[in-house]
């Protein structure tokens, strides 16, 4: 049971993957490596099942917050061109 | 048997992936390859049972470095230049460097053999003892946070020091920024 979840995350990793090689536009790129971390955080509560350990699933917590912290930088890096005092990059540009 | 088989196929998906990575040349693309990079290490380190060091790649490999390269991709160009020659040397220097690494595991004892000096040492006695010395369910835990508390301590220690030295730097960068800014009438370059 949990090992047919394991494989299909597996392969759903693989075409993640794929995307995030070939993604012709930026967009494609980031919404991968999102879906990346999403799948990580599934394929860890897996193993923690398959492995019988439920600490696991403190660690999978963990990476969904990390996933959506990056994603958030990573879009307004796309928004302001700068990551930390928004501000002042602002004024650069005017 | 499942278990090799997870590690055969995030290795294969991690060489892959570095090697996707060296071959581009657009640095976003290289930067969102690396942040996948850093997830497929830490799921393998969760594979090996290392939830600490899992956490630690995934915190500032994932994480952190990403908007660290981001940040550093703002101030800089985005395509990486084509190199006007090829690089031999460095290729044969990593190479070599990479075989002698590989020969000198040769004689480690296997992963987890009962018989190695990480079995033999003190690790016995931490197994024994920390069920009912400390009373925490992950062994490593309880040694970094009670067995070796001083060090942990210090090590807090030297992460705050230098915490505090970067918001002191960044935030004298600001204020200074800031007082400039009401003399001019469009505002200082800078």
């Amino acid at each position: 049971m949990f090992i047919v979840a394991a494989v299909a995350l597996l392969a759903a990793m693989v075409l993640v993957l794929a995307r995030l090689y070939a993604g012709p536009t930026l967009y494609d790129r980031v919404l991968a490596v999102n879906s990346f971390g999403t799948i990580t955080v599934l394929f860890i509560g897996v193993l923690s099942f398959l492995a019988g350990r439920a600490d696991f699933l403190d660690i999978a917590l963990l990476y969904a917050l990390i996933n959506f912290v990056g994603t958030i930088a990573i879009l307004k890096f796309f928004r302001y061109r700068a990551i930390g005092d928004v501000s002042a990059s602002r004024e650069m540009h005017r | 048997m499942i278990e090799t088989g997870i590690n055969i196929a995030l290795f294969s998906m991690l060489v892959v992936t570095a090697l996707v990575a060296v071959r581009l040349r657009h640095l976003f693309g290289v930067v969102m390859l690396a942040g996948a990079f850093s997830l497929l290490s830490a799921l393998l380190l969760v594979t090996l049972d290392a939830a600490d060091v899992a956490f630690t790649e995934a915190a500032v490999g994932a994480g952190i470095s990403t908007v660290l390269m981001l940040g550093t991709l703002a101030l800089t160009s985005r395509r990486e230049k084509i190199p006007s020659h090829r690089p031999w040397l460095p290729l044969v220097v990593v190479l070599v460097t990479g075989a002698a690494i590989i020969y000198g595991t040769l004689d480690m004892p296997d992963f987890g053999a009962p018989d190695s000096p990480a079995q033999t040492g003190v690790a016995a006695e931490y197994i024994a003892r920390s069920p009912h010395e400390i009373g925490i369910p992950n062994i490593v835990t309880a040694v970094l946070a009670s067995y070796r508390g001083y060090d942990t301590l210090g090590e807090v220690g030297v992460v705050f020091t230098a915490g505090v030295g970067v918001l002191l730097l960044l935030g004298g960068l600001r204020a200074r920024r800031r007082r400039g800014r009401p003399d001019g009438p469009d505002g200082e370059e800078g």
